[in-house]
């Protein structure tokens, strides 16, 4: 007899292993897993919808690049301007953009555009697919004879895990450019002189480990936003939970990940 | 009933689906030959979208037989079912239309992706055929959320007819629309199962729908058949839960 699932005939109440939530999210991890390992299954067997992965690496990251502009170069003006007063304490100003490239190509780049697109790309994918699942237009492509799972799902996981470290990179370049018109303001540092004092402090180890960050973040964001979506309930409640769950659950992994990823590069450094 | 000289395109025998603690269908058997319209009746929640469902494999049977062209659907591979889907049309309630598709990318995206040695006058030639069946060419450059309920309605049973089915499913085909909307669309379904020699299952509450189209009634009520045969024999059935049905239909359609 299944202990977890099985129905009492004499107290009509459910028995689980540990607890009912416990359980659930034991349930779910396990699910993921499943769902990951259909994705590998079918990202690997043909036919392959290259038609629909250009057009989804079209809306992750040419449709993001406006938002991610905007915030990269935000971003790189004000961590210059919040860095130089403690750099200027110590008369160490002209480290400005060794400290700035660190930290951009570093961390700041990956984490901002990733937590960007977690909430652009990654609400909209739980949103649309939420949608499509609710309105049975996904039952519709199965009994159509055709595989949706490879055609929505494979097709945006694949999208977000090559578009998220292109749009990581240009993240960089853009903030370096930020940080490179509020220097060149205030020091009269020339284009030259940044760039080689940016770059003289970055290692291909920086470089590499950032899009390694990335392609893990862009896999995160997508397959969060697609299990999410796929698997959403109860009508127009379930896409708003689908798109919010999308996001928060992205967001945080991206942390985690983020985490265990610094620990494992700063041991190989 | 007796069909051993007939070709059974479905067969269904002992069929049973819960979920959870609710049970839906508690043994289910019905078979439908070549070229026959049935007509499902019952009240919402009685699991007549769940056996058309179960059908065309979106869902699995908890026990039962369920044997559709020779197949059983919840045994054979995905490959065998996915070939056995090309011979399914199945209608949504809803219509299910790809809402960020035009008609025409609606109309083509099964055909591209089950005959992809067709080339691109094939598919339009396919698709303007299959909306002048449904009398919607104009539409075929338009939206989804431009489109009326009974032409999304007609658009959805085109998407189905491209692949030529042999077997139709319609959930609730009449659901919402208005009385004239709902003849045009009873009107294509008899059309589609003459043109085509289909052979069709129609879940719907309409009795006019049911007696318009279908040359067979069965009435599902609380997970099992309660009365199977023609309209009138069906109408005329004295079991006091079919009455009960007829009744309230009659009343409300008043």
């Amino acid at each position: 007899m299944k202990p977890n699932a099985e129905i009492s005939s004499n107290s009509q109440k459910k028995r689980f292993l540990i607890s009912k939530n416990i359980d659930a999210f034991f349930g779910s991890i396990y699910e993921v897993f499943l769902f990951i390992g259909l994705f590998f299954k079918e990202a690997f067997s043909p036919p392959f919808e290259w038609r629909e992965i250009i057009n989804q690496c079209y809306n992750v990251g040419y449709k993001s690049l406006p938002l991610v502009s905007l915030t990269g170069f935000i971003t790189g003006i004000v961590f210059t301007k919040q860095s130089r007063p403690s750099l200027s304490t110590f008369g160490a100003s002209s480290w400005l953009p060794s400290l700035v490239s660190i930290a951009i190509i570093r961390a700041l780049a990956p984490l901002v555009t990733s937590l960007i697109a977690a909430g652009k790309v990654g609400s909209n994918i739980g949103a649309e697919l939420g949608s499509m699942k609710v309105t049975e237009q996904i039952d519709a492509m199965e009994v159509s004879a055709t595989n949706p799972f490879k055609f929505l799902v494979v097709t945006r996981i694949i999208a977000t895990t090559l578009m998220i470290p292109i749009l990581v990179l240009y993240t960089g370049l853009v903030g370096m450019l930020g940080s490179f018109i509020n220097v060149h303001q205030n020091e009269q540092t020339s284009f030259a002189a940044f760039i080689k004092n940016a770059f003289s402090t970055i290692s291909f180890l920086d470089i590499n480990s950032s899009i390694f960050k990335a392609i893990c973040y862009g896999f995160t964001i997508g397959v969060a936003g697609c299990y999410q979506g796929y698997f959403a309930q109860n009508g127009t409640q379930g896409v708003g939970k689908a798109a919010n769950s999308a996001v928060v659950v992205a967001m945080f992994l991206i942390f985690v990940e983020e985490m265990i990823i610094v620990q494992f590069v700063n041991a190989i450094r | 009933m007796n069909h051993e000289s007939k070709d059974i395109v479905i067969s269904i025998k002992g069929l049973t689906k819960s979920f959870g603690s609710l049970s839906v269908l508690q043994g289910v058997d019905i078979e439908i030959v070549k070229g026959e319209n049935i007509a499902i009746l019952g009240r919402s929640g009685s699991g007549k979208s769940v056996l058309i469902k179960i059908i065309s494999g979106l869902l699995k049977p908890d026990s039962g037989i369920v044997k559709v062209l020779g197949q059983e659907v919840d045994k054979i591979s995905a490959k065998e079912l996915q070939e056995l889907r090309l011979k399914i049309g199945f209608s949504f309630q809803n219509s299910a239309l790809y809402d960020s598709m035009t008609v025409r990318e609606n109309l083509a995206f099964p055909l591209v992706r089950n005959k992809r040695d067709l080339d691109k006058k094939a598919v339009n030639d396919a698709i303007e055929e299959v909306l002048n069946e449904v009398g919607l060419l104009k539409t075929i450059n338009q939206m989804p959320s431009e489109l009326s309920g009974g032409q999304r309605k007609r658009i959805g049973i085109a998407r189905t007819l491209i692949l030529k089915p042999e077997i139709m499913l319609y959930d609730e085909p009449t659901a919402g629309l208005d009385p004239i909307t709902c003849i045009e669309i009873n009107n294509l379904i008899t059309k589609v199962q003459k043109q085509y020699n289909t052979s069709s299952i129609i879940i719907t509450h309409d009795l006019t729908c049911a007696k318009n189209t279908a040359n067979k009634v069965a009435i599902l009520m609380d997970g099992k058949f309660l009365s199977t045969g023609s309209f009138e024999e069906v109408f005329n059935s004295q079991n006091v839960n079919v009455k009960t049905f007829y009744d309230y239909n009659f009343i409300n359609n008043k």
